[in-house]
């Protein structure tokens, strides 16, 4: 039994290792995710043999985190994407933070309260005892998973707008994370030297509560702008806890399944923030977009609004037309309305292209899965680099909710916070309509020059019955 | 398990996971992370082994919390990355 226990998870390891490889690759990424979840199913399964399980609580947990799960996949609109990417992530660490719990559970209570366990102790500590290594990798499956709890979850606060998109900060907060984390490393090093003793329950408490702690403060200073990296990377951490508590149980599946994700997570993170030109600290510990900027780049020009019935002349004689979408496109839920414009001016003889900023959005390829949902035909997206060289032969340029990756200071202004960040050029087309809520200044706080340069023109109001208005206009004539 | 060996799986994995998506078409970086997101809920192994009969209760009810919460990952997960790779699927 053991050995077929052990050989099936060879066989969904290797499941896995197949899975995410053909997840990087369009033509094969729906079998990939299909192998991968056989390979989960099939190592859940010989589990499940495993003797001395208490069946029914089992199998009742299983369904009912299988029914939730469900729903939520099932019911979740593709807007709320982010959201539900970061609540999933956070319940993957907590569920890792607890089996790391409840591991030390069993021991720890094996050792106390069994007769057993009694003898064991006035004989020999050591005899049914936790060496130091494995409470070292508990304390770090409960660190990892906590971070990852709790991090995601005000993620998830931020991203749908239950906590406010901005980045928090207060005096000190570096100094204060730091002393967390301090307090962690400390009271870990205390559990790992007793865990059974009289101090290991109370320290492991510690732990738990200071890794919960950390999560939320680590992610409050970040902005709303840099969400993909978070999301990639507490993406990576969560694979990371599966990991550790793989090391706690001495579970080989876990160890690989959880370091494959931790390893891939991490690239994403790498992509991320490769393609915001900022290092990984800098993201994490920058306090970002907390405050509006108060050097360099302040505007001259005047924005200059243009109405939805002048905007529609000009895209009626516009033969080259490139849409940038932004977070703002999928809050306003505009998409549908996007893609029908986007038909609508195809009919009309125009060249249409979507351009795609690696960052644009919420999460690593928001953009792309909700123009994807609306139906846009795939090879009408581009990516930054194939639209930039050939930016001035377009007619109309048409901003939808992007700022940061749009804002020409991150090209020419060494003052700008994001300068050095790779943008597309929208400012450098013949015409760029950005559509815009408001007046105020965008997600990041930031002030963007593109509004104010002489060949923007500014549709205000929400962006999805400024689209509709397009499209009604082009109808009616 | 030996731990030596357990370092030796977890470094070797590491490597493998770093080597396996070099390079990711932008398309695909909210589906590969859905995805992996979901494998990440293997963590519903170790939850299904802390339920053992003749566990003290609070072990038993930690285990169960953790098997509820992997599985939504893992269930979630996979299917959410499908519903997205279905949509990328239906255009030519």
């Amino acid at each position: 039994m053991e050995n077929l226990v052990n050989l099936s998870y060879i066989v969904a390891s290797i499941l896995f290792v197949f899975g995410i490889k053909m997840l990087g690759n369009a033509a094969t990424a729906r079998k990939g995710n299909l192998l991968s979840s056989v390979g989960m199913g099939l190592a859940i399964l010989v589990t499940l043999l495993e003797s001395g399980l208490d069946l029914k609580l089992v199998i009742a947990a299983l369904l009912v985190g299988s029914v939730i799960g469900f729903v939520a996949a099932k019911r979740v609109q593709m807007t709320g994407m982010p959201e539900l990417v970061a609540l999933f992530n956070g319940f993957g660490g907590l569920a890792s933070l607890l089996v790391g719990w409840a591991e030390y559970q069993r021991i720890s209570h094996a050792t106390t309260e069994t007769v057993l366990g009694k003898i064991a102790n006035a004989v020999d500590t050591a005899f049914v005892d936790m060496d130091a290594f494995t409470a070292t990798v508990t304390v770090l499956a409960i660190l990892i998973g906590g971070i990852t709890f709790t991090g995601s979850m005000y993620a998830w606060g931020k991203l749908s707008g239950k906590l406010g998109g901005r980045a928090l900060t207060f005096p000190a907060q570096k100094a204060f994370n730091a002393l967390l984390a301090l307090g962690i490393i400390v009271t870990g090093i205390v559990f790992a030297f007793d865990p059974t003793g009289s101090l290991g329950y109370p320290m492991l408490i510690t732990v738990i509560v200071l890794s919960l702690l950390l999560g939320i403060f680590a992610v409050m200073p970040i902005g709303g702008g840099d969400m993909p990296v978070v999301i990639s990377l507490l993406n990576s951490c969560s694979g990371l806890a599966a990991c550790a508590a793989g090391f706690v149980i001495q579970n080989n599946v876990l160890i690989v399944a959880g370091c494959l994700v931790g390893a891939s997570g991490l690239i994403l993170t790498v992509i991320m923030c490769k393609a915001m030109n900022r290092t990984l600290v800098n993201v994490l510990f920058s306090g970002f977009g907390a405050s509006a900027q108060s050097t360099g780049g302040t505007s001259t020009g005047e924005m200059k609004p243009v109405s939805v019935e002048d905007a529609y002349y000009i895209l009626e004689a516009a033969k080259n037309v490139i849409v940038i979408p932004g977070y703002g496109m999928a809050v306003a839920q505009a998409q549908h309305a996007v893609k029908e414009l986007g038909e609508i001016l195809e009919e009309n003889g125009c060249e249409i292209r979507y351009a795609i900023h690696p960052v644009a959005g919420r999460m690593p390829g928001h953009m792309n899965v909700l123009l994807a949902e609306a139906d846009v035909p795939y090879e009408q997206l581009c990516e930054m680099d194939d639209v930039n060289p050939t930016i001035e032969m377009v007619d109309v340029a048409i901003v939808i909710g992007a700022n940061d990756v749009v804002n020409p200071a991150a090209a020419d202004d060494p003052s700008s916070p994001i300068y050095g960040m790779p943008i597309i050029n929208a400012h450098k087309a013949k015409t760029t309509f950005c559509l815009k809520r408001g007046k105020g200044a965008g997600f990041s706080g930031l002030e963007n020059a593109l509004f104010t340069a002489p060949n923007t023109r500014m549709i205000y109001g929400d962006a999805k019955a400024t689209v509709t208005g397009l499209v009604a206009q082009f109808k009616d004539s | 398990m030996e731990l030596t060996l357990l370092l030796f799986i977890f470094v070797l994995a590491a490597f493998l996971g770093f080597e396996l998506i070099a390079k990711v078409p932008s398309q695909l970086h909210t589906p590969l992370m859905s995805g992996s997101n979901a494998i990440s809920g293997i963590t519903v192994v170790g939850a299904i082994l802390a339920i053992k009969t003749g566990s003290d209760s609070l072990s038993v009810w930690l285990g169960f919390a953790a098997i509820v919460l992997a599985t939504i990952n893992v269930v979630g997960g996979y299917m959410v990355t499908d519903r997205m790779l279905g949509m990328f699927k239906k255009k030519k």
